[in-house]
C-alpha cells in the first residue's frame, strides 16, 4: 500500500476544471517531481494534498486513511502532510524562532525549551543558526525559505508539499535551498514537489510526473522521462526547456 | 556640439512678486488705517498702530525677497548674453523659488492681517464676545473640572469599543454556513448603528432607557448612559477598522497557518489579528479622537461635562468666552493626538516601504 493514494481527482474553480482526473500512488520515502508548463495543475494538486482546496471528485488517502471528503479533521492531516510555498509565507510579526517553535507548542504540545532546542538544531543543519532572533524582513529570500522549510519541518510531517520553492527566488540562492532538499531526500522524507528545476529533478527524484492541462500525461523514473519520453506533448515540453537552457 | 535650451524665464515672474508685494503694504496700510479710525477706545488704538508696524514690517520682509528673486532674474539675463546658459539657469531657478516664496509670505501676511483686524473691528467686539479674558479666567477652573466628566466618558468607551468592536469584526467574517446568520447579524448592526446620528442614539438612551423601569439599566446614571450610546455608535465604526486590517492580510499567511495544521480560530488568533491590528493603530486612534470630541454632545441629557458647565458660564454672563475656554482645552488634548498619528502612518508607510 503506498503512502499517499491520489484516485481520479478533479478540481475546478467555477467553471475552469484544473485537474481532470488525477490518479498516482507516492511511496515512503519516494520523491516525486511533478513537471510541466504552468496552469497544467501542479500547484492546485499539492493544495489539494493538504487539503487547502476542497476537491470536487475522487478521493485521497494518506497512510491508508481517506482524507477527502467530509468529516475529515484537516488540523490532523495538516500535521501529517506539511507544505512550503513560493512565497514563503513566512509570518512577518514574529521572528524566524518563534515562526518555527509556534506550531510544535502550540500544535503538539512540545515544552517551549524543547521547541526551541529542536529548533536551533534545524536552523543549524540549514546554517541559519544566528538568525534564530532576526525578522523575516530582515532574511534574503532564500534564507526566509530556508526558514519556511525548517518550520515545515519542525511539526514532524511524515511527507513534505513543496511547491515551487525556488521560483522567486535568485538565481544566485536557488543553490543553498535545493542542497536541503537534497539532504532531506537523503533522509528519507516523502516529498512531493513542483519545480521547474529539471536538472534538480533529474538528479533527486524516484519518479517523474508530467501534467499537462490538468492531466497526467506520463510518469517514471526520470531517465525515462528525460531521457526517453513516450509522449509528444513531454518531448515538446522538455525541447522547450533544453532551448532555453535550462537542462 | 553642445546645444543648450535657454533659462527659464523668471523677469515676468519676479516682476509680478515685487507688484504683489507692493500690494500687500498697500492693503495693510489703508485697511489697518480705516479700522483704526473705526476704534473708540484709546488703549485699542494702541494696539491697532503696533498691529499695523509689525504687518508693514513683514510686507517689507517679503518685498526684500521679491527685490532679491529681481536681481537675481536680471542677473539670468545678463549670464544669458553672456552665453552662460548654465549659470543662467540655475540664477532663474533660484529667482522663480524665491518669487513664489514671496507670493506665499504675502498670502500669509495678508491672511493673518485681516484676521486681526476682524478681531478689532467694532471696538473689538468679536474678542469681547469669544474671547474675554476675564470671563475665560473665571469660568476655567469650573469647565477644567466638568472636563473631567469627557475625559472618563472617553476612556471607558474607548475600551468598551476596543473589545466590542473586535467581537463586532470576527463575528462579520464568521466562515461558512454556520457563520451566515451571525454574519447578518454583525453587518445589521453595523449598519444601523452607522446610519443613526450619534446625538439621537444619546438622547434615545439617555432619555429612553429611564422610562423603561428595567431593572438595573434604568437606573444607571448619566454617565453610563451617555458611555452605553457612545459604544453602541462607535464600536460599529471601530468593527469596520478592524475588518478592514483583517481582511488586508494577505491570504497566503492563512495557507502558511493552516497548513501547519492550525485551525481557523488559532489562525486567527496567533498570526491574523496580531497583524491585522499593528495596522488598524492608526485609523483607530482617529475614530478614538472623534469619539472625544464627541463626548461633548452629552450636555443634550444633563450630563455635566465641559460643555454644560460652560454654557452655564455663557448664559449668565451672556458671553460665550467659557465656551471658548471648552474649545481651546479640546484642542490642547486633540492636537498632540492627531500629531501622534500622523507620525504613527508616516513610520507605517515607511515600514511597508522599506
Amino acid at each position: 500500500m503506498a503512502f499517499i493514494e491520489i484516485e481520479d481527482l478533479q478540481k475546478s474553480y467555477g467553471e475552469h476544471e484544473v485537474l481532470k482526473g488525477i490518479s498516482l500512488n507516492v511511496d515512503r520515502h519516494q520523491v516525486v517531481t511533478l513537471i510541466g508548463a504552468s496552469g497544467s495543475g501542479k500547484s492546485t494538486l499539492l493544495r489539494c494534498l493538504n487539503a487547502l482546496d476542497t476537491i470536487n471528485n475522487g478521493q485521497i488517502r494518506v497512510d491508508g486513511d481517506v482524507v477527502s471528503g467530509p468529516g475529515v479533521d484537516l488540523n490532523r492531516l495538516r500535521r501529517k502532510v506539511g507544505m512550503v510555498f513560493q512565497s514563503f509565507n513566512l509570518f512577518p510579526h514574529l521572528s524566524v524562532e518563534e515562526n518555527i517553535v509556534t506550531g510544535p507548542i502550540k500544535l503538539l504540545h512540545h515544552s517551549r525549551e524543547k521547541a526551541r532546542a529542536r529548533a536551533a538544531e534545524l536552523l543549524e543543519r540549514v546554517n541559519l543558526g544566528h538568525r534564530a532572533k532576526y525578522y523575516p524582513d530582515q532574511l534574503s529570500g532564500g534564507q526566509q525559505q530556508r526558514v519556511a522549510i525548517v518550520r515545515a519541518i519542525a511539526m514532524e510531517p511524515e511527507a513534505l508539499l513543496l511547491d515551487e520553492i525556488t521560483s522567486a527566488l535568485d538565481p544566485e540562492l536557488v543553490a543553498e535551498v535545493l542542497n536541503i532538499l537534497r539532504d532531506l531526500a537523503k533522509e528519507g522524507m516523502t516529498m512531493i514537489l513542483a519545480t521547474h528545476e529539471m536538472q534538480f529533478a533529474k538528479e533527486v527524484s524516484n519518479l517523474v510526473v508530467f501534467l499537462e492541462q490538468g492531466r497526467l500525461l506520463e510518469a517514471g523514473p526520470p531517465a525515462q522521462i528525460f531521457g526517453s519520453p513516450t509522449q509528444e506533448r513531454t518531448r515538446a515540453f522538455l525541447k522547450q526547456i533544453i532551448d532555453a537552457g535550462r537542462l | 556640439m553642445q546645444r543648450l535650451s535657454p533659462a527659464p524665464r523668471a523677469v515676468p515672474i519676479a516682476s509680478t512678486a515685487v507688484g504683489v508685494s507692493l500690494l500687500l503694504l498697500f492693503i495693510i496700510a489703508t485697511l489697518g488705517g480705516t479700522v483704526r479710525n473705526g476704534i473708540a477706545d484709546p488703549a485699542l488704538k494702541t494696539i491697532s498702530l503696533w498691529l499695523i508696524v509689525v504687518a508693514m514690517a513683514a510686507g517689507a520682509l517679503v518685498l526684500l525677497m521679491a527685490g532679491w528673486s529681481m536681481t537675481l532674474a536680471m542677473r539670468a539675463n545678463r549670464q544669458t548674453r553672456a552665453d552662460n546658459i548654465l549659470a543662467a539657469r540655475s540664477s532663474a531657478a533660484a529667482s522663480r523659488q524665491d518669487a513664489f516664496i514671496a507670493f506665499g509670505l504675502s498670502l500669509a501676511v495678508l491672511a493673518i492681517f485681516c484676521f486681526v483686524q476682524l478681531l478689532l473691528q467694532n471696538d473689538g467686539k468679536l474678542q469681547q464676545t469669544f474671547l474675554q479674558w476675564q470671563l475665560m479666567r473665571e469660568s476655567a477652573v469650573d469647565v477644567l473640572q466638568a472636563f473631567a466628566v469627557n475625559v472618563k466618558l472617553a476612556v471607558i468607551s474607548q475600551i468598551l469599543v476596543l473589545v466590542i468592536g473586535l467581537v463586532l469584526a470576527v463575528a462579520r467574517m464568521a466562515p461558512g454556513k454556520a457563520g451566515a446568520p451571525i454574519r447578518f447579524m454583525a453587518v445589521a448592526y453595523i449598519d444601523l448603528m452607522r446610519a443613526v446620528p450619534a446625538i439621537i442614539v444619546l438622547y434615545l438612551i439617555g432619555f429612553g432607557l429611564p422610562l423603561t423601569n428595567l431593572p438595573v439599566l434604568a437606573s444607571l446614571s448619566p454617565d453610563w448612559f451617555a458611555i452605553i450610546a457612545l459604544t453602541l455608535t462607535y464600536s460599529a465604526y471601530v468593527a469596520e477598522i478592524y475588518r478592514s486590517g483583517i481582511a488586508s492580510i494577505h491570504p497566503s499567511q492563512w495557507s502558511a497557518s493552516r497548513s501547519l495544521g492550525f485551525s481557523y480560530v488559532q489562525t486567527l488568533r496567533w498570526f491574523i489579528l496580531p497583524q491585522a491590528i499593528r495596522l488598524v493603530v492608526p485609523p483607530l486612534l482617529s475614530t478614538f479622537i472623534a469619539l472625544q470630541k464627541d463626548t461633548s454632545l452629552v450636555n443634550v441629557i444633563g450630563t455635566l461635562d465641559a460643555f454644560n458647565q460652560a454654557k452655564f458660564y455663557a448664559s449668565s454672563s451672556f458671553n460665550l468666552s467659557s465656551v471658548s475656554v471648552v474649545a481651546i482645552v479640546f484642542v490642547v488634548l486633540t492636537i498632540p493626538q492627531t500629531r501622534y498619528v500622523d507620525w504613527r502612518l508616516a513610520r507605517a508607510n515607511k515600514r511597508l516601504r522599506g
